[in-house]
């Protein structure tokens, strides 16, 4: 560790704690408490990356998160801020984008054909022929910058956890610096919870490189955060936006246990207290490794303790440049030269490739050095109160743009460095009184919440009345205007993008700032203009000779920092359902299907074997997913008229019907069946993915059409268990666990309900209904007792050759009798009339959802049908979604569901197809996938088993 | 993300509701023209500006409400009435 120097009051490295990493293939040694950069640098590494276009060496800038030559592979992870993020033990840094290697990078050729890489050099370059843009992609893909994204089988392995959290502080406060600390302790004090997001890895802004003057006010500062109550600090986490009603998105790093995380807050208010960012300068070779920022100075020094370089020349034009040239002397550094910007000093060249070796003032004179330093100007980073709605507008006295605090929202403040200016004790006391107008505001918002809630608590909590002091305005200091010397550098580190380019730009046409920031891609890289909007602009002004204020600012847009897209996407978490028998399928061999947020049995090994068990005996399936509504209430038969298709106002107590269900345009919605359980008792069914849908499309009906019906509605579909027993032998098996229901065909015949006991449960509800064609009962047992009642219904069957069988079986079965499914038969486009339920649709009714639109499909017939093919050759099963030819060789429709039959031996398919296909006998033309094509004829109604329905009826 | 005050909840953040919209007065489905059922269907006056709008609480009371929403500022008042009487 050459350049290490010796300890530093103000180091944040522990040097009890030494660690070892590599970087590039090679060990290196770090203290606990060193960025990968810090580390590197205490050992002499002067380039830690590569530049975007031109393949320059670039070393440190800011040395802080911010730093754009500082991005660094991490082990699987690219882009790593290696100025900002902590050395780990055995952590394995790589440098990116460089090929061979990061001293000889044969890319940097790009430097010395650098008129092949002009301003906008994205739309010249690469214009045509359209045909050579796969090679273009390629050559692209070379030079782009970026590391290497892990590859998926680390995600599958859970290397890569997020996370996502909710919190309601009642002040959320940006930015940890003297201001952010004093504001979260002011609204604290008066009641207030706060959340304080700092982005760096402590609490303190300026003031942790400030030295012996502030030492004292940083240490109380910091205890005062610590011991007040109701302060939350969150470090190493940067706040990416603000949104309507105070929404706060913030990114959390540095976790233990998770790569990221999104704290998603709802602050009752928010103050903006993110301080100033230093600017660099403008000249010929300003990215030479060896210049940087004075803060980056002071952050080597006092917080890494890092010797910089050996022999510097300072270029200040503020007392932080100053500060930064005492700090050099301090500690060893040979300072050469201070050149001083306020008495017209200039720097306008550094000499040096891979690092600095001379400085060129601005009036000739050469001075050698290895380090530069510039002092030229701070950028208020105003974008969380542009996005509140304040406007900034430039201030030239102060060399900065600036947001005018009175513009935000009451509901959004601002205090510290992005204000103005001022003493430690002015900050300090502009903060506290900022946070106690913020905690205010914060009362009286909880207050106006809680006043909207019917249901919440009326009293305020405890909250302290503090006088409604506004805040002292904060000066703001002179500094003079410092953008480019007379000679042209680069302008954005990130994106390569030099002042002459934005020249170039403007002589191309492209004045305004928007433009040229798009057709350059200044500050379109990671760093987002940061560092470097305000030089964009002033270059513009002065390519355009306007002023900066008539140029104006670009528009700031959240994140304002960046995010991964993990954070975004948060842990996983698909919820799934589980009927209570589905242990019971675990435990014998069921192939599981995934069915909308269910877990279901696709078959038990054998599906052409279970259809043949219920075509002639008996088999049991768990139909559990299948959506149920409990319907109470005297006008339930008006809402059932309203929302099916057919009629209900006659259905009998003990009577089960079916019915469909259409949207107001006419588009099949749903279907199933229900039942009136008692005079005004009903229980609804639905397909298993249109429960939600269904129930709330009631609700719709209910609250916004018909708010005085007397309905209610309780979704009870995992209330019960939920068993079809199909087969002929079906009635023989149910009648053996069911005591008191007579289950004569007379007396419990087809489409009829009836409640009773099943193996000893009370309270199950069982309707004769056939979605297989069989004969069956569907059993509804409350679900507690499901599983018992599913085994006892297989242990009386024993001799009947019960068994279970799958949603594949299912699939068949009612394939063969020609049921059709919703959302599989039909599509998004598919009315009534398309599927099958001309009849069912009851015109004469006044009123029914959709039937306007069913009308008028009833007067022009050519709609697409639902019809039954059967396969000239029987052994063919032409795959769901195969396509039918029409006799002009267009699309006449498609096939929606097909299986090979195990009761036929042949292929039974339902297809949708153009009117003028679908008359029973006509051949049509179906192509297969693998290109061949096969004939079908159209068959005279759907059910390809037992038409006449005689096995249900029976 | 805003908050939609919910007459039964209170203020809560919009990702709970589903945006159902401007209300639409249904035409009378038995004399109803194809132009006014289908103006009923897909035509909403989608103003820049204030505007009565039709939220469901979903991940809440699964009520249905009325707002006021401002839609260059997305400030967003109660309204004076409930869903149903609207019209």
């Amino acid at each position: 560790m050459a350049m290490r120097l010796e300890r530093q009051p103000d180091e944040v490295v522990d040097r009890d704690v030494t660690l070892t990493f590599t970087w590039n293939g090679r060990t290196y040694p770090a203290y606990a408490g060193d960025t990968i950069a810090s580390a590197l640098a205490a050992c002499g590494v002067r380039i830690f990356s590569r530049s975007f276009k031109y393949h320059r060496p670039r070393g440190l800038l800011t040395a802080s998160y911010l730093d754009p030559g500082c991005m660094v592979q991490v082990g699987d992870e690219p882009n790593v801020r290696g100025a900002h993020r902590l050395v780990e033990p055995g952590m394995r840094v790589r440098s990116q984008d460089t090929w061979p290697s990061l001293a000889v990078d044969v890319k940097a050729a790009n430097q010395l054909v650098g008129r092949f890489l002009p301003a906008g050099f994205y739309y010249k370059t690469f214009m045509g022929p359209r045909r050579l843009w796969p090679a273009y992609e390629r050559v692209l893909e070379r030079f782009a910058h970026g590391g290497e994204i892990p590859d998926l089988s680390s995600y599958q392995r859970q290397d890569h956890r997020y996370d996502q959290r909710h919190v309601h502080p009642d002040v959320l406060v940006a930015g940890g610096g003297p201001a952010g600390m004093a504001a979260a302790v002011a609204a604290a004090a008066a009641g207030a919870t706060v959340l304080l997001v700092e982005e760096e890895h402590a609490l303190g802004g300026h003031l942790r490189w400030g030295g012996d003057d502030v030492r004292s006010a940083l240490r109380e500062l910091r205890g005062r955060v610590e011991t007040a109550p109701g302060i939350e600090v969150l470090t190493d986490s940067v706040v990416l936006g603000r949104y309507d009603d105070n929404w706060v998105s913030v990114v959390q790093r540095g976790l233990p246990t998770v790569n990221e995380r999104l704290v998603k807050a709802r602050a009752k208010s928010l103050v903006v207290a993110p301080g100033l960012v230093e600017r660099p300068y403008v000249f010929a070779g300003n990215d030479v490794p060896g210049v940087m920022l004075s803060t980056a100075v002071r952050r080597l020094v006092d917080l890494y303790a890092v010797k910089p370089g050996h022999r510097a020349v300072v270029l200040s034009a503020n007392p932080d440049g100053d500060a930064a040239t005492e700090a050099l002397r301090r500690v060893g550094v040979d300072v050469a030269h201070v050149e001083d910007a306020r008495r017209g000093g200039d720097i306008v060249r550094v000499h040096g490739r891979d690092r600095v070796r001379a400085v060129e003032l601005g009036d000739g004179r050469r001075v050698d050095c290895d380090l530069v330093v510039t002092a030229t100007g701070w950028t208020a980073p105003v974008s969380l109160l542009t996005m509140a709605g304040a406007v900034p507008a430039y201030d030239a006295r102060a060399a900065r743009f600036r947001a005018d605090p009175a513009q935000l929202p009451d509901n959004v403040l601002a205090t510290g460095g992005v204000v103005g200016d001022g003493s430690l004790d002015e900050l300090v006391a502009h903060g506290e009184a900022t946070g106690r107008v913020a905690a205010r505001r914060a009362a009286a918002v909880g207050r106006r919440w809680r006043a909207a809630s019917p249901t919440a608590h009326k009293q305020a909590g405890p909250l302290v009345e503090v006088a409604d002091d506004a805040p002292p305005a904060l000066p703001v200091d002179p500094h003079p205007e410092l953008f480019r010397a007379r000679t042209h550098g680069i302008v954005d580190f990130s994106e390569d993008v030099s002042s002459a380019d934005l020249v170039t730009a403007v002589a191309e046409g492209y004045e305004s700032a928007e433009l040229a920031k798009r057709y350059t891609t200044a500050t379109m890289g990671p760093v987002q203009g940061k560092l470097e909007t305000v030089n964009v602009i002033a270059i513009i002004a002065e390519a355009t000779r306007r002023t900066i204020e008539e140029t104006g600012t670009t528009t700031w847009r959240p994140p304002y920092a960046p995010v991964t897209l993990g954070a975004l996407a948060g842990p996983e978490r698909e919820p799934v359902r589980r009927s209570p028998l589905q242990s019971w399928h675990d435990a014998h061999a069921a192939t599981p299907l995934v069915a909308g947020a269910w877990i279901r049995p696709d078959h038990y090994g054998d599906p052409a074997g279970e259809v043949r068990a219920v075509r002639e005996g008996v088999g049991l399936i768990d139909v559990t997913p299948i959506g149920k509504l409990d319907l109470h209430g005297p006008d339930v038969p008006r809402l059932l008229n309203l929302v099916y298709l057919n009629r209900w106002s006659k259905l009998a107590v003990g009577r089960v019907r079916y019915g469909v269900m259409c949207a107001e345009d006419g588009v099949v919605l749903d279907d199933g069946v229900t039942a009136r359980l008692g005079e005004s008792s009903y229980l609804m069914t639905t397909t298993s993915s249109g429960a939600a849908t269904v129930w709330e499309w009631l609700e719709r009906w209910l609250q916004t059409e018909h708010p005085d019906w007397r309905v209610h509605i309780t979704p009870v579909t995992t209330a019960y268990a939920s068993i079809n027993v199909a087969g002929p032998r079906s009635r023989e098996l149910v009648r053996r666990v069911v005591a008191d229901v007579d289950l004569d065909p007379d007396a419990f015949p087809y489409m009829h309900v009836r409640t009773g006991t099943v193996a000893g449960v009370a309270d199950c509800v069982l309707w004769r209904i056939g979605f297989t064609g069989e004969l069956s009962y569907e059993l509804h047992v409350p679900a507690g007792h499901g599983l018992h009642v599913w085994e006892a219904l297989l242990a009386a069957g024993g001799d009947l050759g019960a068994r279970a069988f799958g949603v594949e079986a299912q699939r068949i079965l009612r394939l063969e009798k020609g049921h059709l499914i919703v959302g599989q038969d039909t599509d998004g486009l598919s009315r009534a009339g398309s599927a099958g339920l001309e009849g069912l649709v009851k015109l004469d009714k006044e009123d029914f959802a959709g039937r306007p639109e069913l009308a008028w499909q009833d007067q022009q017939r050519d709609y697409p049908r639902l019809v039954g093919l059967r396969t000239t050759d029987p052994t063919v099963v032409p795959v769901e979604g195969s396509q039918v030819v029409a006799d002009d060789g267009g699309i006449g429709g498609r096939v929606t569901s097909s299986r090979m039959s195990p009761t036929l031996d042949r292929s039974v398919v339902l297809a949708q197809l153009d009117a003028s296909l679908a008359h029973a006998g006509s051949e049509v033309t179906i192509a297969m996938v693998d290109g061949t094509r096969v004939t079908a004829v159209v068959t005279a109604g759907l059910a390809q088993v037992d038409p006449e329905g005689e096995r249900l009826h029976g | 993300m805003m908050l939609i005050p919910c007459p039964w909840c209170g203020p809560r953040d919009a990702a709970e509701f589903a945006y159902l919209g401007e209300p639409a007065p249904r035409p009378d489905p038995t004399a109803a023209s194809p132009e006014q059922w289908r103006g009923y269907l897909y035509l909403r006056h989608n103003v820049a500006g204030p505007g009565t709008e039709r939220w469901y609480h979903r991940m809440g009371c699964r009520r249905h409400l009325l707002v006021e929403r401002d839609t260059t500022t997305n400030e967003v008042r109660p309204h004076r009435s409930h869903v149903g009487d609207e019209s």
